[in-house]
This record gives structure tokens, sequence and C-alpha cells, in this order.
């Protein structure tokens, strides 16, 4: 192994392993700072991608971020490599692949791109992230196609679903309803509607599953639902016969952070054996769904790796994404400012975070989603959110996560607001899941030009839906 | 769908409204266009203006000590100089700042009154509780009551090592949320000292009168909560399992 150093301003830098110099490399964030990891200075990081940039990319099938024989999301990594998807760029340094890339998505050729994901790792796409700016993040990101369904089609071309998340604060079955209805009635609901339960028990898991899958069935809604419970909650409602969609899990990018969320990867497959086994889909047969977000691994302290040293939670994120992508996920989302200042400090740091997630997670072939949010103690408002959402949807992005109000009143938190997925659909033409499209057009959901009408009450569509509020 | 659109709705005058009281979530807003209509959107903002100067207004311990009597008051710092450094370094508001020196009392009992995420919580609802709270505690014998700025819970290991006091109450400033800036988090540590995890404490949150727990209810848990910490020589999840129930609404 020759000497990674680079020579800037007359200083020399040293990254003497492979984490220092993936730490050293990533725009500054907050996290890293924490972790001790981030670089010492800018130039110092400029530098590390200096060095990043005439890495090969194969390296990161011969020397690990994060140990073998000790992480069982490595050994998932490398055991399922794919040789012959990564043939195609097998001879490039990460600064060339990243120059490929941007080639390919300036030609519009996402079957190059797209064909990709089985032959990339984790660590490969991190490391091309970080040499990558704003810009390139959505212009691959774009080019990026990954087309998953159940009983709606989403990741198609022009297309922008949402989650409706209807959370209460008490799981209240007409305070959740109240909230799915004034989310329909503003276009909101094709990738899921996903509760996230106050508790969980799994009485009440079994509860909402049969509320959301009632209204689905009464209004004949192309979507699907989830109940955010931890997945052996889930596992639980299946012994029980419940209507379970998607088998929903919280994923990270170690073993022990997974440790932490009380899940193993056999686990996860047993899960989504029992919800495939149901057969519940119509247009596809994807049944899981995972969330992901920078910082998780550090928050339960298990974002070490070789040689015990910190890895930055970027690549963390990353290999989150590894995890998610074995299970074949309908839906997979990054919760990009959810747990703080101390991992995201600033409305900067949150749109670079959500960039980056949405390109990893799309280059390792997922469906990747984003709940766009933030908590009152980080320096974030709209205008940081409006920004990463529209961004976002340039990129392509699969699906946005949209509150009533922007406001959570369950996870105290604020995401963005079913009227901010219809502005960001309107500023850049997109359109709803066609399935769902077409339903919203049989509620008298649409007017003349495809838009989501602004209704009055008595209006039937809404007639219609505040029924399934008042019974 | 029929049957539904031949149901009744409850509410004829502004069928929106049965939407409204169903939940707290802010729904059945309206619309400008594919946007919220401007008084909407300005009341959103000023929710979130709420919780942002409740978050970055100093602590004013001139204004605490004159809401606490003449009950006698320390001031410590944590190692975190800033608020910005403190949002971002957990760990350093977890420790006292570099020569801090405190009095060894070696009472039962060390109260600290942090600012944590909401000064603003601390400056309203502070001296109300631990006037509360003393007097459901005859039998204790209490050290110093100590004032933190820009501190976390565990700062209180801290400052409670230092005393020497057997068992501590931290009174901090919960992370406000678009409701509720005001909110007053309480945090019992039996045998206090650096290292303690989350886990060995007892949490009693949302004290914010009149809209939350009085001082008076906080004050009835944390004092049994802190004899039955006493009983069994230890807080946290051993306690909360064999210990007294809770209040409705204590969480």
């Amino acid at each position: 192994m020759s000497a990674r150093r680079a020579t800037l301003g007359g200083h020399t830098y040293e990254f003497p392993t492979l984490v220092e110099l993936m730490a050293k490399a990533t725009p500054l964030r907050s996290g890293d700072v924490l972790a001790g990891c981030a670089a010492a200075s800018a130039a110092e990081r400029v530098a590390a991608q200096t060095v990043l940039a005439d890495l090969p990319l194969a390296t990161f099938l011969d020397e690990q971020v994060v140990g073998y024989e000790e992480d069982d999301v490595t050994r998932l990594v490398l055991d399922t490599h794919d040789r012959a998807a990564f043939a195609p760029v097998a001879s490039l340094t990460v600064g060339e692949f990243r120059d490929r890339l941007l080639a390919w998505a300036a030609a519009g050729d996402e079957a190059a791109i797209s064909a990709l994901a089985p032959g990339l790792t984790p660590e490969m796409v991190a490391a091309t992230s970080k040499l990558m700016r704003n810009a390139d993040l959505v212009a691959v990101g774009r080019r990026t196609r990954v087309v998953t369904g159940l009983r709606s089609t989403l990741g198609l071309p022009g297309t922008l679903a949402s989650r409706l998340q209807p959370n209460h604060p008490t799981d209240d079955p007409l305070g959740v309803t109240a909230s799915i209805v004034d989310g329909l009635l503003q276009g909101s609901g094709d990738a899921v509607i996903g509760i996230n339960p106050a508790t969980d028990s799994p009485a009440r898991t079994v509860a909402l599953l049969e509320l959301v899958d009632e209204v689905i069935a009464r209004y004949g809604i192309p979507t699907q639902s989830c109940v955010l419970a931890h997945v052996t909650t889930t596992l639980r409602a299946l012994e029980q016969g419940a209507p379970v969609d998607l088998v929903f899990q919280s994923v990270a990018g170690t073993q022990g952070a997974n440790r932490g969320f009380g899940v193993t990867l056999d686990l996860l497959a047993e899960a989504r054996a029992g919800a495939l086994a149901l057969g519940r889909g119509t247009v596809g047969d994807n049944v899981t769904y995972f969330e992901t977000g920078q910082g998780s691994a550090l928050s339960a302290d298990a974002h070490r790796g070789i040689g015990g040293r910190p890895v930055d939670q970027q690549t963390l994120e990353a290999r989150a994404h590894g995890v998610a992508r074995h299970f074949a996920p309908l839906l997979v989302n990054t919760v990009v400012g959810f747990i703080g200042p101390e991992y995201l400090y600033d409305g900067r740091q949150v749109l670079r975070a959500g960039l980056e997630d949405h390109f990893c997670g799309k280059l390792l072939g997922l469906p990747m989603g984003v709940d766009v949010c933030y908590t009152n103690h980080a320096e974030v408002d709209g205008d940081d959110t409006d920004a990463l959402m529209l961004l976002l949807g340039a990129a392509g992005c699969t699906f946005l996560i949209a509150v009533p109000g922007a406001d959570d009143v369950m996870l105290h938190y604020q995401s963005l607001s079913f009227t901010d997925v219809l502005t960001t659909r309107q500023v850049l033409g997109l359109r709803p899941a066609p399935e769902f499209e077409v339903w919203l057009a049989r509620m008298d959901l649409l007017d003349d030009a495809g838009r989501v009408r602004e209704l009055t009450a008595d209006a039937p569509a809404a007639r219609a839906l505040l029924a399934a509020a008042a019974s | 769908m029929t049957d539904a659109l031949d149901r009744p709705l409850p509410v004829r005058d502004d069928p929106w409204a049965l939407l409204r009281s169903a939940t707290r979530a802010r729904v059945a807003l309206g619309r400008a266009g594919d946007a919220l209509p401007t008084a909407r959107e300005l009341e959103f903002r000023a929710a979130h203006a709420a919780a942002r100067d409740a978050v970055h207004q100093p602590l004013d311990p001139a204004a605490v000590r004159a809401a606490l009597g003449d009950r006698e008051l320390l001031e410590v710092h944590s190692a975190a100089p800033d608020r910005a450094t403190y949002l971002q370094r957990p760990d350093l508001g977890r420790q006292l700042a570099e020569g801090t020196t405190l009095p060894r009392t070696e009472d039962d009992l060390a109260v600290v009154i942090a600012d944590g995420l909401s000064p603003r919580a601390v400056h309203e609802h502070a001296a109300g509780l631990v006037g509360a709270l003393l007097e459901r505690l005859p039998g204790w014998s209490v050290a110093p009551l100590v004032l933190a700025a820009q501190a976390r819970v565990a700062l209180g290991d801290a400052v409670a090592a230092a005393l020497g006091a057997r068992a501590v109450v931290v009174l901090v400033g919960e992370r406000p949320g678009l409701s509720s800036a005001d909110s007053l988090g309480v945090y019992l540590t039996w045998d206090p000292r650096p290292g303690r995890i989350d886990s060995e404490r007892n949490c009693v949150s949302n004290v914010r009168p009149p809209h939350g727990l009085s001082y008076g209810q906080a004050a009835d848990t944390v004092a049994a909560l802190l004899t039955a910490a006493r009983e069994l020589g230890a807080s946290g999840v051993a306690l909360k399992d064999e210990g007294p129930a809770l209040p409705a609404g204590a969480y």
C-alpha cells in the first residue's frame, strides 16, 4: 500500500488508514466533530478528497472500513457483491468514477448508471459522494432509476410520491383518521399511509393496521399501509393474522447499532417472508420499508471501525442502505434532521446530508425517499426545508414524508406539509404514482389540468372522505 | 362509496370542524394555491419562533435568584462556553468547566437547576417547583442549590459528586416543541457520579402549569421516588418497576 498523502499549500497531509481518509474527506458536519473524526481544517479536508479521488474503486473490496470478522453488515455487503455488475467501472479510481457518473447523467444514460447497483458497495458510493457538489448529487440521482411496487408503482420518471404520516399522541382512531382524510384530500399517501405508533404494543399495532386497511379498502385506494412498530411487534401482528402490507424497521450501518435497535439480519428476513406470504400486492411484491439517518450509529456508541477508530456518519449511513437493499424494499427513507444539531447542526448540513443520502441510496439500488425535517434546537427553518425538498424533487427522489401542517404532534418535530408536496410537484412538473393519480381523478379530486383541487366541504369527494372520519 | 355519501355529516355548518375537533394536528388548514394561506403560515411561524427563542434566550441567574428568595444558590457553568458549542457538543454540557470548585457538604440531596434546551422553562417554573419539592422533604438535608448554565442532565452527576450528595435532582429545561416552549423536566439519580447512564435515572417531564403537570403533582412524584430510591439504594429502571405508581399524566 502506497502512503496516502497529499501536499496542499506547502503542507503535507497524511492519512494512515482508510477510516481516517474517508472521515476527513467528508464535508463538515457536527456529528463527525462530536465523534472526533472530522478534518482539522478546510485544507486537510480537501487534501483527503484529493487522495480519495486517486484511490482505485476496487480498494474497497480488499480493504475494509468496518472489519469483516466482527461486523455482519460488512460480511453481508462483501459476500453478496456482484463482480459482473462491477466490471464496467472496476478499473476506475473514485475520482474517475465520479466523472463517469456525471457523463452518463448528462447523456441521460439511466441504464448504465442503474445497472451498477449490485456491483457497488456502500463505501464506494459514500467515497464518491464526498467528491461531489450538491448539484452533482442531484444530477446523478435524477438519472438513477429504481422502480418498486406493491399496490402503487413508485420511482417512475416524472413522479414524486409521498408518505402520509397521520401520527397522533395517543393513537386515537378518530384523530389518526382525521389526518389521513386531510392528507388524501391534498393528494398525499401514494407511497404509503404510514403511522408511527405512540406505543409499541402489539394490540395497538393491529388496531391501527385494521383501521388503515379499512380506509384503503373502503375507498379503493391504490396504496399500502404501514405501522412503524418494531419488527418483532410486526411479527406478532402477522401471527395474529393482521393485514400487514409492509414490514418496517429502522436500520443502521453497523452490527452493533442494529443490535441497539434490537434487530438482526435473520429477524428482518423472517419478517419479510411473513409479509410476502400474505400476497397483498397487486402491481409488485416489495414488502419492506426501512428508515435510516446519519448519526444513528454514533448515538448508539456503535460507530467504530478498523482499529477502533470512529467512522464518519455519512459512510455509516451508506452502510445502512447496504443493509436495506438486501430485503427488496418498497420504500427507504433517511430521516435527515431528526436526531438533532449534534449530528447535523444547521440548514446547510441538513441540505447536504439529504442529498448525499438520496444519492447513495439510489446508486445502491434503493427506492430512496427523505423525511425532510428538523427540531427546534437545530439552526434550521422552513426556508431550509423548502430548498431541500425542491432539490430532492429535482434529484428524482422517490417520495417525501408529509404531516398535517408540517407539525408532527406525536414525535414533536417538523416535517413537510401536504401542501409542500403539492408545491414541489407543481414547480417541477411532477405527478403522483400513476395508480394513485387515476384514483384521485376517480374521486374527482383533480381539476382539468390534473392538479389537486382546493375543495369546499360540500364537494362530493370531501363529503365521501369526511364521512370516514365521521363514522 | 355510495354508503359513505349517503351518511349524514354530524357538523353541518362547517364539516372541516369535524377534522379539527378530532386531533391537535394541523388539519384542514385550507390552501392558497399549493401553499398554506397567510394566516396559517404565520401561526406556524409564531409557534416556531417561540420555540427558537426559548432555546436561545440566555439564562438569567439574577431572575432565578430573585424568584428563589433567600435560599443559598451557587452558580456553575458547563465546559461548553456558548450556546452554539452547547448544541453541538453534548459531551461538554455534561462536564463542569475547568477549575469549578464546590463546597463538600455531604448532604442527602443536591438540587441542580439546569438551563438545558429551554432557559425559559427555568425562569418560569424552577423556583415554584423547588419550593414545592423541598416542602415535601422534611427529613432530608439539602445541599445549597446549584444553578448550572449550558448544562445537560448528566452535569448533575458531576455537581453532586463534588458536593458529596447521596442523590441528585436535576430540574432541566426540556427541548421546546411547537406548542410547549416552557416545559421543565426533573431527573432523579441515586448515588450520582460521572458515568451514570440514562437507565439509572427516573424522570418526570412536562412540568408547566397550567397546561402540563403542576408543581405539586410533580413534587409529590419526585418526593415519592426519592423515598423509594433511598429504601432501594438505587434509581432508574429497577426503581420504576417497584416504586410507587405515578399519577396519571406524569409522563
